[in-house]
């Protein structure tokens, strides 16, 4: 339960550190941290405009999705403290109901009958079939290393203390700030910025979404953005006590909305082409990582 | 002689152009444009003349330095033989006659509407029923975009044909800016109206425009602008191309998602047009050019203030370009995108800046000078490949070109207060054949007046006329998800074009 509320605390700010920071990279002063939460805000007191192409897919699929991140959330434990629920492969469970939520999308976006939106419904399937491996071979590789199977044993049973844990979890932070940058639709695969139709990923998806059910699935990003950086900080938490687990927990919050925000700031998005082939590295470079691991078993 | 040359802005009397049957007429234009390699068409219109109509070609010839006019006298039911089936860039043109008169062109691939005048020959072509180029698969799709797009731009339709997030085919359907600027010419009477008019030609091309304007004018009215005049004007034409450009360089950052190069070259960009404000009162200099005089006389506290503007922006301009054209990521986006081959180029008779990108030397400032530009021997900046990286590239180039030659004018002037001149009334029965190098490149005006000496036609035509195709070409085997930036990087206007 606790991971859940600070969870959706880091949420109420995550997308603004971003911002910010990308504001104050370009030299210009920002909106408040807090803003994005309160255009969610906004939205969420609206009522939504329905297209008359679509069905009731389409009206469903926000809440649906909305609903998918929760569920993953509850899984996600702090340190030693676990989460709603804890269960044996229950990173299995997290994946595939982030995955459900995804194909709400996809195939409310295909409901629309937009060509933009079937475009953009089409490189999203692309890019989470991609980046999945990426995931999988990395709780695997987790679970190998701790002996156990689940988001909770795992990452309480995780000890950095040699030089080569150092190693494997900087491959592994590098590897879940991508999967982040990946799932959320951020640079370098994606940008939400641009708001051109043709090459917008999931942006475009979400065209015809309006009011409440824009609200949701903009605040389903947010949820994301901090579920993945606590999945960051649990890999840092371990057994620590709770007053330093939550600050730890914050303060990897904070530093992952940074590092997010200065990617975003200093390079050009790939050329759309290029990014299936970054995806793949992911997961050679989880596959290094599985590598490693079995160096230390052996 | 079957054609007459003239040079930029010489203003002839209009019965000594040769009139020939529409088949010598033919021969003799596939004949220059075969023979001559730097020879493009510039302008091919129709004037009406009693029941029929007087085709009029301007073939510029850039080793010569001379403008070949020559027309023919067609009945509007005529079916004649097309020119484009040997020359593609003139598809447009012949499109345009077609649209306006109802002649028909034998062997031209397909003679689609262009802007929908309310005087158009065929009243049944309606944007509504545009004939589109269609394929029929299972395999391809089709992605239309506008005309009312995401961003605050100008109306235009795009109709993609894809295979997945390949573009086999792109189709630009214009015409929703059509405004009939051409016979506005005509209806209004003032000069001040016109001059206001021609500024409006196309937002982002103010001097351009209104210089292409002022220089026809007053050749008609046989004015000669004093030394000083010309070099303000000058001034105000490359000050207008170092904004846009710059604006531009930011505009291709922004679609790539490079935020560091969107930000600093839009502030940068900022302070230059700008200055337009202090010198003309407006960003956009509108009312700065006016035909036999100035308003807002350059002074040498003007030209100072530029000099301070301009050194605070040069070494940041500069360090912001090296970085980013030195940025992997960006050069992995703007490198091999969008090619326009410098055979495609020549063949659809592309100019201006986009040309010269793709290595074709096309600058009316070097072959056809008016002005401060006659005998400035100005040397164009070109770059070799005709990709996206190019036609960013050359905008850098031009814009430190641009500065040079600007302080070289502040140098030369001599700030003397102009006194505005009484223009004397148009010559009768008079043509007069107007180009300038605008930022985006050639713009044309021809000009020809009655036996009072009032305006019988006027004919504008913007750079964007001949590059639109460039862009449609261009995009071909690229990403879908490149299309922006190749858009970007050409910038084309649809006032401009639509008129």
């Amino acid at each position: 339960m606790l991971s859940f509320a600070l969870i959706f605390v880091a949420s109420l700010f995550f997308t603004g550190i971003v911002v910010r920071v990308k504001s104050l990279a370009s030299g210009r002063k920002g909106p408040g941290v807090f803003q994005p939460i309160r255009d969610i805000w906004r939205l969420l007191r609206k009522g939504a405009v329905y297209s008359r192409t679509t069905s009731l897919v389409f009206q469903l699929a926000p809440s649906v999705y909305f609903a998918s991140i929760l569920a993953a959330i509850a899984v996600v434990p702090l340190g030693s403290y676990a989460g709603i629920v804890s269960f044996s492969c229950d990173f299995v469970f997290f994946a595939y109901v982030l995955a459900l939520g995804k194909f709400f999308c996809i195939i409310a976006a295909l409901d629309t009958g937009s060509s933009f939106e079937g475009m953009g419904a089409s490189r999203e399937a692309l890019f989470s079939m991609l980046a999945e491996p990426a995931f999988f071979i990395l709780m695997g590789t987790l679970g190998l290393l701790t002996g156990r199977t689940s988001f909770l044993q795992i990452f309480s049973g995780l000890h950095i203390d040699s030089n080569l844990s150092y190693i494997l979890v900087t491959i592994a932070c590098f590897l879940l700030i991508m999967i982040c940058m990946i799932e959320n639709s951020r640079m370098p695969v994606d940008d939400p910025k641009t708001h051109l139709e043709l090459t917008m990923i999931h942006e475009v998806m979400i065209l015809d979404n309006s009011g409440f059910d824009l609200g949701l699935i903009l605040h389903a990003t947010n949820l994301k953005f901090a579920m993945y950086g606590a999945l960051i900080a649990n890999l840092f938490i371990g057994n620590m006590p709770l007053w330093g687990s939550v600050a730890a927990f914050f303060g990897i919050q904070i530093a992952t909305a940074v590092v997010a925000g200065v990617i975003e700031s200093f390079m050009a998005r790939f050329r759309m082409g290029h990014n299936s082939q970054f995806i793949l590295v992911l997961s050679s470079l989880a596959l290094l990582m599985l590598l490693g691991v079995m160096l230390i078993i052996n | 002689m079957n054609f007459i040359s003239i040079k930029n802005n010489q203003c002839i009397q209009f019965a000594e152009i040769p009139v020939l049957p529409y088949a010598d007429f033919y021969s003799l234009i596939d004949n220059k444009l075969t023979t001559a390699p730097e020879a493009h068409c510039v302008a091919y219109y129709g004037v009406p003349s009693g029941k029929s109509v007087q085709l009029i070609c301007c073939i510029a010839d850039d080793a010569t330095h001379l403008i070949d006019v020559a027309s023919a006298v067609v009945e509007p039911t005529a079916v004649l033989e097309s020119l484009t089936a040997k020359h593609l860039a003139l598809q447009l043109f012949e499109r345009e006659i077609h649209e306006n008169f109802g002649i028909g062109f034998s062997g031209h691939p397909w003679l689609k509407p262009v802007r929908y005048p309310h005087n158009t020959a065929d009243k049944s072509l309606t944007m509504a029923n545009y004939p589109f180029y269609q394929i029929d698969s299972e395999e391809l799709h089709e992605v239309g975009v506008g005309p009312i797009h995401a961003g605050i731009i100008e109306p235009g339709h795009f109709r993609f044909i894809c295979n997945g997030e390949q573009i086999l085919h792109l189709e630009i359907q214009l015409g929703y800016q059509h405004r009939g600027v051409e016979s506005l010419f005509l209806q209004k009477t003032k000069l001040l109206q016109r001059a206001t008019l021609a500024e409006n030609i196309a937002g982002d091309t103010v001097i351009g425009h209104s210089t292409a304007f002022a220089n026809a004018w007053e050749s008609l009215c046989g004015f000669e602008p004093s030394r000083q005049l010309q070099m303000e004007r000058a001034f105000a034409l490359e000050n207008e191309r170092i904004a846009i450009h710059t604006g531009d360089l930011s505009g291709i950052c922004t679609d790539i998602a490079y935020q560091l190069g969107n930000s600093v070259f839009g502030r940068l960009r900022t302070p230059v047009i700008n200055y337009f404000q202090r010198w003309a009162g407006n960003r956009f200099a509108k009312g700065l050019i006016r035909p036999g005089k100035t308003n807002f006389q350059f002074t040498k506290e003007l030209a100072e203030q530029w000099l301070d503007m301009i050194g605070a922006y040069r070494p940041d301009f500069v360090e912001m370009a090296e970085q980013t054209f030195d940025l992997p990521s960006v050069l992995s986006r703007l490198e091999q995108t969008g090619r326009v081959a410098p055979e495609t180029a020549r063949a659809i008779g592309m100019v201006g800046m986009a040309a010269r990108a793709s290595n074709v030397v096309r600058d009316v400032r070097a072959s056809h000078p008016w002005g401060y530009y006659d005998g400035l021997q100005y040397q164009p900046v070109t770059e070799p490949v005709g990709d996206v990286y190019c036609r960013a590239r050359i905008r850098y180039d031009e814009v430190l070109r641009s500065i040079d030659m600007m302080r070289q004018m502040i140098d030369t002037m001599d700030y003397k207060p102009q006194q505005p001149a009484t223009l004397d009334a148009p010559k009768a029965d008079s043509f007069v054949v107007s180009l300038v190098e605008g930022w985006r490149g050639e713009i044309c005006h021809c000009a020809i007046t009655d036996a009072q000496g009032n305006l019988l036609h006027y004919k504008i035509k913007d750079p964007s006329f001949h590059n639109w195709l460039g862009l449609a070409l261009a995009v071909r085997n690229n990403e879908i998800s490149d299309f922006p930036i190749c858009n970007k990087s050409f910038d084309l206007s649809y006032s401009g074009h639509d008129l």
